[in-house]
């Protein structure tokens, strides 16, 4: 579907405010979420993340904004969009006295899926999700991760082309969590547009097309994961050395070449480097012709972490740790 | 919304609430240990020292039991309600194509067939101590049918207590102190005749009074007039049409 504007935006948000009493939870976002890739919605804790997706998914009513799911207004056309959308909320959001294939029968029936196909849907996605031994047990004896997975499943019943998945591995273990990437992954080869929230940097640097990162209400920052990190990250090298001596003398021979002076922890240091490959040449270079060596050499690429932390001025998951009593 | 997916989902909802009665059977057991014990305490312990003219004590007792389980098991909606909202599955609910109204109705509706199931019970506890069950077949089901509707009535004002409080410990602890002046000061086991003064209109014409009251009088056959049986009724339904726009209100705004 094409949107008003020509662009096949399956997600567009405009100006959206939405206030909980004194509180902007959403202080005026706008986004889009192209067709068929995967919007990542980046942010600390009360960024406003999950009131943003409860908007797109018609659970709240916004304030004020335009607010369209594959062309169709949220305000106006509420029934429609619930149509063409799965969420699986930051809480698994499954009924726990019944079992899981109960509770994916009982979201067949209320998304009016035909009746014959109920019952093989719900036990197509068991079997997709691994839940097919616990299939008849009640969603109550389910571990964490079950839950999520069950949620998720729930989320897909009815096929959503659009699906919004809020912080979805929040809790897992990493064995899980990279399930569910790679189930995202498979869901988006079928052609399903994503919005995903998440605090984890590589989370939205794996799975996003593109990256909108909120904080405290507000857009800061977008792009794809790639240009974000150009645009405002540079080369990281990280030096080991013998020794703190060496460290020290290390620090200030390559301090010419870095973009802020280099820090100091022990042996290590950090330097950040302009442009790449070059810089970095120059570094070894200087640091060789001083005799100081360095016995380990890490270049890595900054991490969404490092662009938040020059966003924002505070590190995503330090936010995260402290909660939102730090705001 | 077309008519037939109103009444598909609120069947789907009202099934998936007695799903979790039947799978979480202290639910039902808690609601009937309760009016049991009752039973029990006013039959046999202070029911020798309560003087109903002109009628056993059990038979004046029984429908005052009837009608004080439905009133406290509509709590039991209430915490349904509270329950779903905390676990986010009404969230879910609101981003599903589904009739709005089904949450609701689908919940009251499950509490109704609950309450029929649960005055069965209470039936037959009433003939092992000694009820007469009514003289006439249509007396009983009479009463029975009022016992459920004025149960239904209640199901829709505890409704909104649900939506309101958010948990469900909130929900039992918010729903005592209301209910119980409702129920003790009222004609349920004692005749209202016996309280002071100042206590009597009240304590005669509210609804659960009112409701016992035409109970007793389709079971036992007295005062066919039934003016107190159309009082029943009037508070019922008025019961009905002021509390449940009110719980559609309620649910449409707590997002
Ligand atoms: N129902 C509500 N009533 C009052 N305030 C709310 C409500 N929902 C959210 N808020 C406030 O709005 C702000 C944004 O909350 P939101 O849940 O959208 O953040 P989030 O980005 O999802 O955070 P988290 O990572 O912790 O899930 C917070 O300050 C929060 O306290
Ligand atoms: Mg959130």
């Amino acid at each position: 579907m094409t949107t008003p504007e020509g662009r096949s935006d399956a997600i567009v948000v405009e100006g959206l405010v939405k206030r909980f009493g004194d509180v902007v939870a959403v202080d005026g976002v706008s986004l889009r979420g192209e067709r068929g890739k995967v919007l990542g919605l980046l942010g600390p804790n009360g960024a406003g993340k999950t009131t943003t997706v409860r908007v797109l998914t018609t659970v709240l009513s916004a304030d004020a904004g335009r607010v369209e799911v594959l062309g169709h207004d949220v305000r106006r056309d509420p029934q429609t969009v619930r149509t063409i959308i799965g969420l699986a909320g930051q809480f698994a959001a499954v009924d726990p006295n019944l079992t899981g294939r109960e509770n994916l029968r009982l979201i067949g029936r209320l998304t009016h899926l035909p009746k014959a196909t109920v019952g093989p849907r719900a036990d197509e996605l068991l079997e997709r999700f691994g839940l097919v031994d616990a299939a008849n047990r009640p969603v109550r004896t389910y571990s964490g991760g079950m839950r999520r997975r069950l949620d998720l499943a729930a989320a897909l019943v009815h096929r959503p082309p659009v699906l919004f998945l809020d912080e979805p591995t929040t809790g897992l273990d990493p064995a899980s969590r990279l399930g569910l990437w790679e189930l995202i992954e498979e869901l988006l080869a079928e052609g399903t547009t994503v919005l995903l929230t998440t605090q984890y940097l590589e989370e939205a640097d794996r799975l996003a097309d593109h990256i909108v990162v909120i904080d405290k209400g507000r857009v800061i920052a977008e792009g794809a994961p790639t240009d974000l990190k150009a645009t405002l990250g540079n080369t990281v090298a990280e030096f080991g050395f013998a020794d703190t001596a060496t460290a020290a003398a290390a620090a200030t021979a390559a301090a010419p070449f870095a973009v802020r002076p280099p820090t100091v922890a022990g042996t290590a240091v950090h330097v950040e480097l302009a442009d790449g490959a070059h810089a970095l040449l120059e570094v070894l270079r200087a640091l060789d012709l001083g005799g100081t060596a360095p016995e380990a050499l890490a270049v890595r690429e900054p991490s969404l972490d490092d662009v938040f932390l020059s966003l924002t001025g505070h590190h995503a998951v330090d936010d995260a740790d402290t909660g939102e009593g730090a705001r | 919304m077309s008519r037939s997916h109103v009444v598909g989902d609120t069947y789907a909802v009202t099934t998936r609430n007695l799903i979790a009665y039947r799978r979480v059977p202290e639910l039902l057991v808690f609601s009937t240990i309760q009016p049991v014990l009752f039973v029990l305490l006013f039959r046999y312990v202070f029911g020798g020292a309560i003087n109903v003219p002109g009628v056993d004590y059990v038979d004046y007792l029984m429908p005052g039991i009837f009608a004080q389980t439905v009133v406290f098991g509509a709590i039991g909606t209430a915490v349904g309600l509270a329950n779903d909202l905390q676990s986010g599955l009404i969230e879910r609910f609101r981003s599903l194509p589904m009739a709005r109204s089904a949450v609701l109705t689908g919940r009251t509706l499950a509490d109704l067939v609950r309450n029929v199931f649960v005055l069965a019970l209470m039936c037959v506890v009433g003939v092992l101590v000694g009820w007469n069950a009514g003289n006439t077949v249509g007396g009983f089901i009479a009463a029975m049918a009022l016992l459920l509707l004025f149960g239904y009535a209640c199901t829709w004002i505890f409704a909104s207590v649900g939506l309101a409080v958010r948990d469900a410990e909130t929900a039992q602890a918010a729903a005592f102190p209301v209910m119980a002046p409702i129920v003790f000061a009222s004609s349920a086991f004692v005749p209202v005749s016996s309280m002071p003064g100042w206590l009597q209109g009240f304590a005669k014409y509210q609804p659960l009074s009112v409701v016992c009251t035409a109970s007793r009088d389709l079971l036992l056959g007295t005062n066919t007039g039934g003016h107190w049986v159309l009082g029943a009724l009037a508070w019922c339904i008025g019961i009905i049409v002021i509390s449940a726009p009110l719980a559609v209100l309620r649910y449409r705004r707590s997002a």
